[in-house]
Order: C-alpha cells, then sequence, then structure tokens
C-alpha cells in the first residue's frame, strides 16, 4: 500500500481548498443562511409543525444535505477533472499507485472538504433554530459515509466528463432536483399517496430520511433501508471506478 | 555486459482510432546510458515513451525495468521511472516546491527537504521555490517538470524533447544537468529534433519512424561513418573497369563509368588523395572534375527515414 502518494494527494487537495478557504465556506454558508431565512422564517411562520418538530429545526437535516451532497460532487469531480484538463494526469497515471491509493486520496480530501462545511452549516443553524440531536453518532455516520459516497460518485463524473459543461451536467440535472424532490423541505408523508410511491424510487430520499431520523427519532422510511441505499451506492460507486482503472476508460488511450 | 536496465520486447501500440503508432519496437537500454530516439514528427517517440510509463496501454508486446514487467509489476517497475513529457503540464497556481514535494509523496518515498533543495539548486531553481508556477518563464517550467521527475530518484529517466524551444544558453544548461546524472548512474532516455543534441550527449543513437526502430548505434560508431568523406573524380571519358594499378584503393565506379569514387578518412594522416590522383594519371584516366563530400549524421538519418518511405536513395 502506497499510503506516502494518498497522503500527497490528499495534501495536496487540501492545500487547494486552504489557498481558496474563503469562497469555500463563505458562499455555502450564505446560501443556507438564506434558506433559513426563507424557508425556515417565511414558510415556517405558517406550517409551523411537522409531526410535532418546529418546521425551521425539520429542514436543518435537508439543508445540510443538500450541501454536502453538491459540495462533494463538485469537490470530487474538479479534483480530478482539473488534473485532466491541464494535463498533470500524465503524473498520477505514471505513478506506482493503485486505482484505491489514488481514488482515496482525491475522495478523502474531497469528503474531508464537505464534511466541514456539512459541520460548519451545523453549527450555523444553532444560531437560527433550537436544535437537539437524538443519536449524534448515527449523525455523524451518516453525514461521513453521505460525504464519502458522494465524493466517490463526484470523482466518476469527473472521469466521465470531457468539458466543462459535462462537469455541471449531472449535478445540475440529476442532482439537485432529487434533493429538493428527496424531501430537503418536507416529509414526504405530505405529499399525496401516488406521489409518496414515486418518491421511494428518489434514493435521496432515503438519505435524507435518515439523517433526519438521526436528529429528531422520526423517518419516512424505515432506518435500515436507508443505512442499505447508503451502503449500496458507496460499493456501486466502488465498484465502477476499480473499472474505470482496470480498462483506463477515459484516462489511458 | 550486465543485464539491461530496460528491456522492450516487440512492443505495439494500435490506438483506438486504428492507428498504428508503434510496429513492433524490440530495444534493450544498458544501465547507465543516455541514448538518444530521434525521429520525425510522428514518428512515435512519445507514444513509446507514454506506454513504458503506464499513460498509453500497450496493444502487445512486453516492457521491463531492471526485471520488473511493467504492466503486471507496476509498482516496482514506475518507482524506478522519472517522466519529463514532451507538453508542459503543471498546476498553475501551485508553489513550484509544493509541486516537487506532491512528486515524491505520490512516488512513494518520504518528505526530505534536503534532497528536494539539492535539485532545484541544481536546476537553478532553488530562488524561485517559492514562486508560483503561472510566474515562470517556459524554460523554468521546464525545469520545474525535470524537478518533479527527479524527485523520486528514479533510476531511469525519460525526456521527451527535453530542449525543444529553449534557447542556446540553457540547452547547454540542461546537457550540464544530463551529464550530471548521467555521473549519478541515472539511465537516460532522451527524444529529440536535434541530430547536435544526440552527437554531443548521447552514448548510443537511435532511429525510430512509422513505429520501428530503423537504427541503434553507439554515437561514436556513427560519427565515424559521418568523418569518413567520399571523393568523387569525373572523368572526361567513361571506364569500363577499375585499372588493375588502382585496385589497392577501393574504389567503385559510377554514372556509367565516368565518376570514380574514393573513400577516406578524413582524419587520417595520409588520405591517399594525392597518390590517388598521381596513380590516375599514369594510368591515362582524365580528371574533369573532383568533389569531396561528407555524409553527415542528418544524411544518414534522412537517408534512413527516406528508404523507409519507400523512395529511392538520392
Ligand atoms: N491518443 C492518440 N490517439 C490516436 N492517435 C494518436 C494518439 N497519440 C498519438 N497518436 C498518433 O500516433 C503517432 C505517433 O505520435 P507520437 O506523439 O508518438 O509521435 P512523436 O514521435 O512523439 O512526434 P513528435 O516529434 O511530433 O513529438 C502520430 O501519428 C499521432 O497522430
Ligand atoms: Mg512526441
Amino acid at each position: 500500500m502506497n499510503l506516502t502518494a494518498i497522503a500527497a494527494i490528499y495534501r495536496f487537495e487540501m492545500g487547494r481548498t486552504f489557498r481558496t478557504i474563503a469562497q469555500s465556506i463563505i458562499s455555502p454558508v450564505l446560501s443556507t443562511a438564506l434558506y433559513f431565512i426563507v424557508f425556515g422564517t417565511a414558510i415556517g411562520s405558517r406550517i409551523e409543525q411537522v409531526e410535532g418538530v418546529s418546521y425551521g429545526a425539520f429542514i436543518v437535516p435537508g439543508l445540510i444535505m443538500l450541501t454536502v451532497l453538491t459540495q462533494s460532487l463538485s469537490n470530487a469531480s474538479f479534483g480530478i477533472y482539473f488534473p485532466k484538463f491541464i494535463g498533470t494526469i500524465y503524473e498520477l497515471l505514471s505513478a506506482p499507485a493503485s486505482f484505491l491509493e489514488i481514488t482515496a486520496g482525491y475522495v478523502l480530501a474531497a469528503a474531508t472538504k464537505a464534511l466541514a462545511i456539512g459541520l460548519i452549516i451545523l453549527g450555523t443553524a444553532f444560531f437560527f433554530v433550537d436544535l437537539t440531536i437524538a443519536h449524534p453518532v448515527w449523525m455523524l455516520a451518516f453525514l461521513v459515509l453521505t460525504c464519502l459516497s458522494f465524493s466517490l460518485f463526484g470523482f466518476i463524473i469527473g472521469i466521465w466528463a470531457q468539458n466543462f459543461e459535462q462537469l455541471q451536467l449531472i449535478p445540475l440535472l440529476a442532482v439537485t432536483p432529487l434533493v429538493f424532490l428527496g424531501g430537503a423541505f418536507y416529509s414526504i408523508t405530505m405529499l399525496p399517496p401516488a406521489w409518496q410511491t414515486i418518491s421511494l424510487f428518489n434514493p435521496v430520499v432515503y438519505l435524507i430520511s435518515g439523517f433526519r431520523w438521526s436528529f429528531f427519532g422520526l423517518a419516512d422510511v424505515a432506518l435500515g433501508w436507508s443505512v442499505l441505499a447508503i451502503c449500496g451506492f458507496t460499493m456501486a460507486c466502488i465498484a465502477v471506478i476499480a473499472w474505470i482503472f482496470r480498462t483506463g476508460w477515459r484516462l489511458r488511450s | 555486459m550486465t543485464s539491461p536496465i530496460l528491456s522492450i520486447d516487440r512492443l505495439t501500440k494500435t490506438y483506438g482510432s486504428g492507428f498504428k503508432a508503434l510496429n513492433g519496437v524490440s530495444l534493450d537500454i544498458r544501465d547507465g546510458e543516455i541514448l538518444a530516439l530521434l525521429g520525425p514528427n510522428g514518428a512515435g517517440k512519445t507514444t513509446l515513451i507514454s506506454t513504458i510509463c503506464g499513460i498509453v496501454q500497450p496493444t502487445s508486446g512486453r516492457v521491463t525495468v531492471a526485471g520488473h514487467d511493467t504492466v503486471r509489476d507496476y509498482k516496482a517497475a514506475r518507482r524506478l521511472i522519472g517522466l519529463v513529457p514532451q507538453e508542459i503540464a503543471l498546476e498553475p497556481f501551485e508553489k513550484v516546491i509544493t509541486t516537487v514535494r506532491f512528486s515524491r509523496g505520490l512516488f512513494g518515498k518520504p518528505r526530505d527537504d534536503a534532497f528536494i533543495e539539492k535539485i532545484l539548486r541544481q536546476l537553478s531553481l532553488w530562488d524561485k521555490r517559492d514562486a508560483r508556477v503561472r510566474e515562470l518563464s517556459g524554460g523554468m517550467k521546464r525545469r520545474v517538470l525535470i524537478a518533479k521527475a527527479l524527485s523520486h530518484e528514479p533510476r531511469v529517466l525519460f525526456l521527451d524533447e527535453p530542449t525543444a524551444g529553449v534557447d542556446v544558453e540553457l540547452r547547454r544548461d540542461m546537457w550540464q544537468v544530463v551529464e550530471q546524472l548521467k555521473a549519478d548512474g541515472v539511465t537516460i532516455i532522451l527524444t529529440t529534433h536535434y541530430l547536435e543534441e544526440a552527437e554531443a550527449i548521447a552514448d548510443r543513437v537511435g532511429v525510430i519512424n512509422k513505429g520501428e526502430i530503423l537504427l541503434i548505434e553507439e554515437t561514436q560508431a556513427l560519427m565515424k561513418r559521418m568523418g569518413q568523406k567520399e571523393m568523387r573524380i569525373e572523368l572526361t571519358e567513361p571506364v569500363s573497369e577499375v585499372p588493375g594499378v588502382l585496385s589497392g584503393y577501393g574504389l567503385r565506379l559510377e554514372a556509367g563509368g565516368c565518376r570514380v569514387v574514393y573513400t577516406y578518412d578524413r582524419q587520417a594522416e595520409r588520405t591517399g588523395i594525392g597518390r590517388l590522383l598521381r596513380d590516375m594519371q599514369d594510368a591515362d584516366l582524365h580528371v574533369s572534375d573532383v568533389e569531396t563530400r561528407q555524409s553527415s549524421l542528418e544524411e544518414i538519418f534522412v537517408g534512413l527515414v527516406a528508404e523507409d518511405a519507400g523512395e529511392a536513395r538520392p
């Protein structure tokens, strides 16, 4: 195991993050604060409570998920796309590092950054709403797993993308709608039965449901399904990445 | 002869487009030598290097570095290899020293600031260690690439056109660096379009065209061939054969007996020209014109490539 290589990639990527620390943190925190004001305060004054939880608090897990998902995707996809774009990928390909090691370096860095931002937003949320976390360990576990799995997914997007448009395409076209429709701002039990059934095909529902359960002890779907869904997704991403490195798809000619 | 440090065995590469860029390349590279690969644009030099280094997947054939297969045992093989690519590719916003340290780590070596300093000094980059890459000139960027390739102390270094777009002075600096590396025991394979460069620093010269090695020879032997001169003596009247008295000169008849060609060593103390001309006069051969010419490495090279292209040699 070339641990030195993993550490080198990780440190290099984190260096990039720290160079742009202001924009890395300010923009997600600012947009989340806006969500709190718009959804929590404006709409919350009408809805007040969802299943015994104040609406302002109810949307916190969804908001964190929204940010963490988009951050993981964009960090990881950009992290590997950039070397492809400027040509420095030659060094990764010629290094004595396995697919696992290269992926680990990039994905761990992307996930670390997303996790940090997720925690900062959680901290920010305490300024806006009264919040207690019922299962803090589960909460952290969900958060970490989500960061990891979506960083893996982002890594795949970064390898797949052949231009900047494609890099934005999947996050914009698939992930953001799935998160919005995944119960970030509502409980899917609030939907008509037909839409509830359709929602069950949205993988993000399982994520947000499980994460929200760790806060309030209430879930849209059984906890087991949430755990299974996120573990399955992680495995699928790892399998795809293993295949990419074995075949050299979009990396080696 | 010790076993080769790098052994290429019938390597072929057909790109996805169907283009055959390497056509059965076999080549053994000796430990500690400097090999210059010469070839026209598109000959397959970069493809050959990329295939050895793991950037391009070989279609068939096998490469070993110090006995390690570059596909099956890629980690052990790649640890020994440093690569300076033809195109400059660097993270523009990083500091010089950060990218060089990164390379060392990526290749699995523990951090060693003293060693990095040594390399940066050797490449006259130490003053620029904290500069951002984008603030450097083209020649400096190329040296950063070299520093990155050397950061993990490779035994084999590939330099893909290291002096392309580099001014004369810097080119000489680069040659010095290469000599220094050779003295340190590093094996160097460089590609170049400049014959002068190959002559100046390479122990052996290889000529590649259309994915095939056309020639591989000691530079000195090539130079010796180069040192051979030809004297073409035009005769006023054609002869059917070289007269017996001139048989000791190894003469060749050309142009239907109108021309006698004499090959001699320019550096020899006695070229034998004076005696030949006297002997010819004695043999009643009348000379109308004399011309001497030298076969240069350039000519050998152009000739080989032209021959390969199926054109008649001039
Ligand atoms: N990724 C690729 N896909 C398809 N064909 C390629 C690819 N890379 C190179 N080629 C082709 O392979 C041939 C050899 O290219 P290569 O870059 O190895 O040449 P070279 O000898 O390095 O040339 P130069 O002196 O210009 O650098 C060229 O005809 C080139 O067009
Ligand atoms: Mg080339």
